[in-house]
């Protein structure tokens, strides 16, 4: 009878999960002779992994945008949930949310677009510092790896926002009250009361930003100008002309690997 | 009663208009961009009283993976690089086509490419479009003279204000161009030397983008110079930003064409012929190669007659003769090669 209830959810899951994944994973053991695919269950895709400098750069940009993204958007969103778990008045907590995530409304694509507009050299950003006086010349924002970051905190920090959000408003203020009338500092009760009990919502929103942000594909091809490629970028390439699913499925899969190690 | 005979109406009409729907032919087509202009496609729909879905696709390698997977019969019509017939006909993807009915005799001659476009003696494409990889830029920017010659466009000189077209061979094609070597040519062993090139190119650059990213970024002041650009890029700009334009230096550029076959196993060949012959026509040519997406010069020089003179300055329809004679094909790699063309690209991105 049990088998029952969770049988949708298991089917569901094999055929669109574990199914697609051991297909990916033998993908990844065949090899491509010239534009023929040969199943050979080989590694030779994992060891071209190890031997060409580039795969492996590509690896380690991916983890060092993505570590960056994850932590600047914690730092950003924290203060952001706090103010409003408990500096906006109750009534108006539903609206700043609302307003906090309407960037979520538009288009991924179009919000990039916009971004590279916004850091363009004849754009916002340089138009404001010059006519501040701050700098003469218009500088190189878009098209860097600062632009992918930008863009992609913006994203994120709305998410992180409302995961730990989630978790500020379930704090009973006794908490707080109780480390004043023990003498903490306001700083005190921050470090040692609140910041570990808001950490599952830190943690839940940190890995649901490090997962997406690591096999994103949109936001460093447009705001990052190729000057760089993460991960999901060369997988892009290996299938756009050569199709080379083998080498590209190797890639997914060690994509995965360090999202699962995350 | 008014109510049953009100019910009654509304199911005849919509039977009548199920049935009509039902009767239509439909033809699926493969397809660039260029092929999704309302403009092109409805003239072609209305004439047969046919539904033509289109599907988008960029990357040979990814269409062919999907042809592959799909049924016999699912799919009509193929729009493909004109250097890539050979991999759909090797797939065993593309049919013979009917040579006789095709106007290849109205062709510009060094676009009819019949051997890019039939294998072993048998025609499988014909080629619908071409254009130039060539050097795009803002001419209230950069010294125009600057354009004619393809060492000074990606010099220092023009630091942080290039961007490249993302497809890399094109631009190693151009680099070849640059350092006299002919792109039909290129080998194995010439690639330290056209990996020289695009490391000037790399470190000059400010972006290495694709189309839509290209003509912002030349839009937007972000650059001045698109190195692989070409009429393509900028003739959908020219009407609203006529200082963004394009040139072919003196050491030639290189030259991209597609191509449409039908394909294999379809269930409508007869109506994908006519598709293919409608888009070959004057009038077919005409508006893909005007095509809101990109434009770029039609294989049939006929459609001169129907595109208006501005349409025709846009494209240098008059400079033709010299620029087909400047350009060469870009570069046909076989898969040894162009794995290894891929790897120096993204080495060289990765800088």
């Amino acid at each position: 009878m049990g088998w029952g209830f969770v049988a949708p959810a298991l089917l569901w899951t094999m055929a669109f999960f574990v199914l697609p994944f051991v297909v990916m994973g033998a993908m990844s053991l065949a090899t491509m002779k010239g534009r023929t695919l040969i199943w050979d269950l080989s590694l030779a895709n994992y060891l071209e992994l190890a031997e060409k400098a580039y795969l492996w750069r590509a690896i380690v940009v991916s983890l060092e945008i993505t570590l960056t993204v994850t932590l600047v958007s914690i730092i950003l969103a924290y203060p952001l949930a706090w103010i409003i778990a408990f500096r906006v008045p109750k009534h108006w907590q539903r609206l700043a949310l609302l307003l906090s995530i309407l960037p979520f409304w538009t288009s991924y694509v179009v919000r990039s677009y916009a971004w590279l507009l916004v850091l363009a050299r004849e754009g916002m950003v340089n138009n404001t510092l010059i006519s501040l006086g701050l700098i003469g010349n218009p500088i190189t924002i878009a098209n860097t790896r600062f632009a992918t970051v930008t863009g992609f905190v913006h994203f994120f920090v709305m998410l992180l926002t409302l995961t730990i959000y989630a978790n500020l408003v379930q704090l009973s203020p006794n908490y707080r009250r109780a480390a004043m009338d023990l003498g903490a500092t306001a700083l005190q009760t921050f470090r040692h009361v609140i910041l570990p009990l808001t950490l599952p919502g830190v943690v839940t929103g940190a890995f649901l930003t490090f997962v997406l942000c690591i096999g994103d594909y949109v936001t460093p091809q447009i705001l990052g100008g190729n000057t760089e490629l993460t991960v999901p970028q060369v997988i892009m390439v290996q299938l756009g002309r050569r199709a080379d699913f083998p080498l590209a499925s190797a890639l997914a899969l060690v994509l995965m690997g360090i999202v699962s190690l995350a | 009663m008014k109510c049953m005979r009100k019910i009654l109406l509304s199911t005849i009409s919509m039977v009548a208009v199920a049935s009509n729907a039902a009767a239509k032919d439909e033809l699926n087509a493969l397809v660039w961009c260029d092929h999704t202009d309302p403009a092109l496609i409805e003239p072609f729909e209305t004439e047969h009283n046919v539904k033509v879905n289109l599907r988008e696709y960029e990357g040979t390698g990814a269409a062919l993976a999907l042809l592959e997977q799909s049924r016999p019969g699912d799919w009509d019509v193929l729009v493909i690089d004109g250097i890539d017939v050979f991999r759909a006909v090797e797939a065993g993807i593309l049919a013979p086509l009917a040579v006789d009915e095709l106007p290849t005799a109205d062709f510009f001659p060094e676009v009819v490419m019949a051997e890019n476009n039939s294998v072993d003696g048998v025609t499988y494409a014909v080629t619908e479009k071409f254009g130039y990889n060539t050097v795009s830029y803002n001419s209230s920017k950069v010294d125009q003279s600057d354009m004619e010659d393809l060492s000074t466009i990606w010099s220092d000189k023009y630091n942080g204000r290039i961007s490249i077209y993302d497809y890399y061979l094109p631009v190693m094609g151009l680099a070849a161009i640059a350092e006299g070597i002919p792109t039909a040519k290129i080998g194995s062993g010439d690639l330290d030397q056209i990996g020289d090139v695009l490391s000037i190119m790399r470190s000059n650059a400010a972006s290495v983008a694709g189309v839509v990213a290209a003509q912002t970024a030349l839009a937007t002041g972000e650059v001045d110079i698109v190195v692989g650009g070409g009429e393509w890029l900028t003739a959908v700009l020219a009407g609203e930003r006529p200082e963004l334009t394009w040139t072919i230096p003196k050491e030639g550029a290189v030259r991209w064409a597609q191509s449409i076959g039908v394909v294999e196993g379809s269930k409508n060949s007869d109506l994908a012929m006519k598709f293919i012959n409608y888009i070959v026509s004057p009038e077919g040519q005409a508006r893909l190669a005007t095509s809101s997406c990109f434009w770029g010069m039609p294989a049939n020089a006929k459609a001169g007659d129907i595109l208006t003179d501005d349409q025709k300055a846009v494209l240098r329809w008059n400079q033709q003769p010299d620029y087909l004679a400047l350009t060469q094909l870009y570069p046909a790699p076989d898969a040894d090669l162009d794995a290894e063309m891929q790897d120096l690209w993204l080495e060289t991105l990765q800088q």
